[in-house]
């Protein structure tokens, strides 16, 4: 399958704009890009080995964490996993959003 | 640097007089180069996206990353890649604020303020996310050059949290 690469990290692939990989689940796609590129972790995942919160995988065009196996998910051949950073941001004060993404209420 | 064209700047700054007095969002399209040694982002076109904030568009905005798959692939298609954003202040300065910098994670690209005061686009300025890491990333104040004229009135750069 392939994993598209966003131009923002693709100094962590020798710059390929995506990579290849053969893997049976989005894990083992994630797992395998690692052993390549050993630098992308740390971008993508915190030490404590969860995926970094403003980074959103995509499979096609379903995102992963929504998807009833998670990482686990089962791909084919034909895929594509696309790495999106989230990009948001705003002029003045005003709510925040928790980690998950839902809006906090001014205090 | 940023290279735009004179259409594509102009269209960005409208998107946000359309949309005041909320924030207009969208995507910078093209290729990234060196040109001695100065990183140069160069805008083929812009996309506009929806601004997911309905609960506080007038001063917070944020792409649906669904959209951004999309517009990933299908620049690619046209041998174009992401290479910036842009979004609008309504009523407030053309300056990153500390909620953009924290919500800034497109290390390279650059990142296009409009400010839009009483529904005309006034200051629009440019900033490259510098860095490396979440840790060291920065919002570097970059020149903008619109189809071979340098952009001459950038404000000072610096974060401002407008009341």
């Amino acid at each position: 399958m392939r994993i598209d690469i966003p131009a923002s990290l693709r100094a962590y692939t020798n710059n390929l704009p995506c990579v290849t990989v053969q893997a049976d689940t989005v894990a083992q796609a994630i797992a395998t890009l690692f052993d390549q590129y050993p630098e992308f972790r740390n971008h993508l995942y915190k030490p404590e080995g969860t995926l970094r919160s403003f980074v959103n995988l995509y499979l096609n065009d379903a995102e992963v964490r929504y998807l009833p196996d998670r990482e686990e998910t089962a791909v084919k051949e034909t895929d594509t996993l696309s790495i999106i950073p989230s990009i948001a941001g705003g002029g003045g004060a005003g709510p925040s959003r928790t980690a998950a993404g839902r809006a906090e209420p001014l205090e | 640097m940023l290279q735009i064209s004179q259409q594509v700047y102009d269209a960005i700054r409208q998107h946000g007089e359309e949309t005041y007095p909320h924030e207009c969002c969208g995507v910078l399209l093209g290729r990234f180069r060196s040109e001695a040694g100065t990183t140069v982002n160069e805008v083929e076109g812009a996309a506009r996206t929806t601004n997911t904030r309905a609960d506080s568009a007038h001063n917070r905005y944020e792409i649906d990353p669904r959209e951004l798959v999309r517009i990933q692939r299908s620049s690619r298609e046209q041998g174009l890649e992401i290479v910036g954003f842009y979004h609008s202040h309504p009523d407030c300065p053309a300056h990153w604020s500390s909620t953009d910098l924290a919500e800034a994670h497109w290390i390279g690209c650059s990142y296009v303020i409009t400010a839009v005061e009483k529904g005309s686009a006034r200051q629009t300025n440019s900033f490259h996310l510098a860095g490396t890491t979440e840790d060291d990333k920065a919002l570097v104040r970059e020149t903008i050059e619109i189809a071979g004229q340098l952009d001459p009135g950038l404000e000072p750069a610096g974060a401002e949290d407008a009341l």
